[in-house]
């Protein structure tokens, strides 16, 4: 069963669109994460399945029921905030029971919803406290308890870990998969951060301009971006992306980066018939970090295809060193081990993965293969 | 180093400001002294000088014993009705305001800022324009010349500057907080009742202290509407000076005016300085 469906869903402020025929479809004991960049209307989508915002037009469906009509309260959803949106003169324990008791559910069957949330997020010692008397981390908790202890068919998070440091957002974040793998809860999670789409979801929507740009499992949108702009954003350092012009000779596609310089880097690919209508022509060739390495690195059983590049710029992070080089003209950012520290200015020998390359078709840019 | 302290501009700085002070002052120390000298003395000598000895029965007479309107029974029952018209007309004016104030910066609807100008606008018209509406207003719902009419033109004179410090308090209330409660499945007014209000002790204090002081010394309603027994203690005072204006009674009268001011004094001496504390806090921190 879908535990929530959205059918060409438009929302429109005066004459802004914000956001374009919508259509998801998310099954029950989903994680979904849609991301996108800011004023993308990914948090709009959010609050329409809420009901804290109206849709212009289309529908939506909790648990197979249209809940356009039915205000937040009783659409059997939960909700985390990215402020937390902690009520500041309520303990701990009035902040998680302050539901149940406006749904008036009897004093004992609250305190049992309690005691197991309270056990579940270890936040029994924090009970009597106020929330200005707790530190980042156990605020966030404490906003999942309160949304745990409705026990909903529908958990959404909007940016809940946005206000908290690096380390801890690291640490909550494995937190909330955990919490997920254990009560196989169905979830819909706004984020702007990609890492926190590729770790946690189990389906990502990639949102752009109002706009599903594509809606998959986090490989399948890392790996076969459905146009440009998911290649660009999923990722860190995003895909690199340069124009190439694709050739054909007796044994297949090649694709040229920098055609007619010196310094062309002609790259055989395999595999990638489905480019064939544009050979002659220009394509936009998107290869991710990962796959340009230090020239020893062996990527497949096959030969290696090692090109010869100016290095510009190394960056050192400690677990990888970045490599800002030319393939071809073009700029391109590789990761390679961090002992080598190839030196700026001069050329090195990089291995390329050829297997993991997306083509781009340039008008439309729509992945061609 | 040289001592700043003597430094002679220094010394012209605490001069001027003395001066400034003192200009200040002196009323309410002509005021306070005479409260304290008899008519015989203010009368010999002059309305400026010390009490040779201290007449707090000038005190007794303004309260209780004088006479003002053919009704010899001093102050206090005007006091009474100061009182009963301002607590009630407090009350009311700073619960309306919270509510309305919340309403217009927390939940968003169609003209909800043209209802907030148009209620705010109230603070600039002139008091002088406003009387002949309410002359037709009381009169045709019969409370002219009642304690209950002036309760009612000052709860709702009150409300634009109630509406406008609640609604600029409440607005840095994070709307988050009230998403949650809607999802948790709270109305408007058990969001008011339980999250709201106790957040509100800032502003609620400075909207009750500024409401008090004002609908205390609130004088032209008061002599518009009201006569003889209804009249709050600022138009009494009028009536008391009216009624010795053959034999000057300055003693008394000045008693009366301390008298009269005491509770607005009181006020500001226990409250000023939440006053100030309110006025610059924030909801949320």
């Amino acid at each position: 069963m879908a535990a929530l469906s959205i059918r060409t869903l438009s929302k429109r402020y005066a004459n802004l669109e914000v956001l374009k025929g919508i259509d998801l479809d998310i099954e029950s004991g989903e994680f979904t994460v849609l991301v996108g960049p800011s004023g993308c209307g990914k948090s709009t989508l959010l609050n329409i399945v809420a009901g804290l915002d109206r849709p212009s037009e289309g529908t939506v469906e909790i648990g197979g029921r249209v809940v356009n009509d039915i205000p937040p309260k009783d659409r059997d959803i939960a909700m985390v905030f990215q402020s937390y949106a902690l009520y500041p003169s309520m303990t701990v324990r009035q902040n998680i029971t302050f539901g149940m008791e406006c749904r008036h559910v009897p004093k004992a069957e609250q305190e049992k919803a309690l005691t197991n949330v309270a056990r579940l997020l270890q936040i029994e010692p924090l009970l009597d406290r106020k929330p200005s008397q707790l530190s980042g981390g156990q605020r966030q908790r404490v906003a999942m308890g309160r949304a745990l202890v409705r026990d909903p068919l529908l958990f959404l998070f909007d940016e809940p870990l946005s206000n908290l440091d690096a380390k801890l957002r690291v640490e909550m974040r494995m937190e909330i998969k955990r919490l997920h793998q254990r009560i196989g809860a169905t979830i819909v999670y706004v984020t702007h951060d990609q890492i926190e789409a590729m770790t946690m979801a189990t389906r990502i929507a990639v949102m752009h301009r109002g706009v599903v740009q594509q809606f998959a499992d986090p490989d399948t949108v890392y790996r076969y971006p459905a146009n440009l702009f998911v290649a660009r954003f999923m990722g860190s350092p995003p895909m690199n992306t340069m124009p190439a012009r694709l050739e054909a000779d007796a044994s297949g596609l090649v694709a040229v980066i920098g055609a007619g310089r010196p310094d062309e880097v002609r790259l055989r690919l395999q595999g990638y018939d489905a480019a064939a209508p544009f050979v002659g022509r220009e394509v936009v060739f998107g290869i991710r970090p990962e796959c340009i390495a230090e020239g020893s690195r062996v990527f497949s059983g096959d030969a290696p295809i090692v090109v010869n590049a100016p290095v510009e710029m190394v960056e050192p992070t400690g677990a990888e060193t970045i490599v800002l080089l030319r393939l071809g003209g073009e700029s391109a950012l590789a990761r390679i081990t961090p002992d080598i520290r190839p030196t700026p200015g001069t050329p090195a020998a990089f291995a390329l993965d050829t297997r993991r390359i997306c083509l781009f078709n340039p008008e439309t840019e729509r992945l061609i293969a | 180093m040289r001592d700043r302290t003597f430094a002679p501009s220094r010394m012209l700085i605490y001069l001027v400001v003395s001066l400034f002070a003192a200009a200040y002052l002196a009323p309410l120390a002509v005021v306070v002294l005479n409260s304290l000298r008899t008519n015989e003395e203010i009368a010999q000598a002059s309305m400026i000088g010390w009490p040779k000895q201290l007449a707090w029965r000038n005190y007794a007479a303004a309260w209780s014993g004088f006479c003002v309107a053919e009704t010899c029974a001093g102050i206090r029952p005007y006091m009474l009705n100061s009182v009963l018209v301002t607590i009630p007309a407090t009350i009311f004016s700073t619960i309306l305001g919270a509510i309305a104030g919340y309403a217009v910066s927390l939940w968003r609807f169609r003209g909800d800022n043209w209802i907030y100008g148009i209620v705010t606008l109230g603070l600039f018209l002139p008091q002088q324009m406003r009387l002949l509406p309410w002359t037709i207003v009381l009169r045709d719902i019969g409370l002219i010349n009642t304690l209950t009419g002036l309760v009612l033109i000052h709860t709702i004179q009150g409300l634009s500057f109630t509406v406008l410090f609640c609604r600029n308090y409440y607005v840095a209330i994070p709307h988050e907080l009230i998403r949650a409660a809607r999802i948790d499945g709270a109305g408007f007014f058990r969001i008011f009742w339980r999250i709201i209000l106790p957040l509100s002790a800032p502003i609620l204090i400075v909207t009750v202290i500024w409401q008090f002081t004002h609908i205390w010394n609130e004088f032209l309603y008061g002599v518009t509407f009201t006569t003889g027994q209804q009249q709050p203690v600022t138009a009494a005072l009028i009536a008391l000076s009216a009624a010795i204006a053959d034999i000057p009674q300055h003693g008394v009268q000045s008693a009366a005016v301390i008298i009269a001011a005491l509770p607005t004094l009181l006020i500001y001496l226990l409250g000023g300085r939440y006053f100030v504390r309110g006025l610059t806090a924030g909801a949320v921190k």
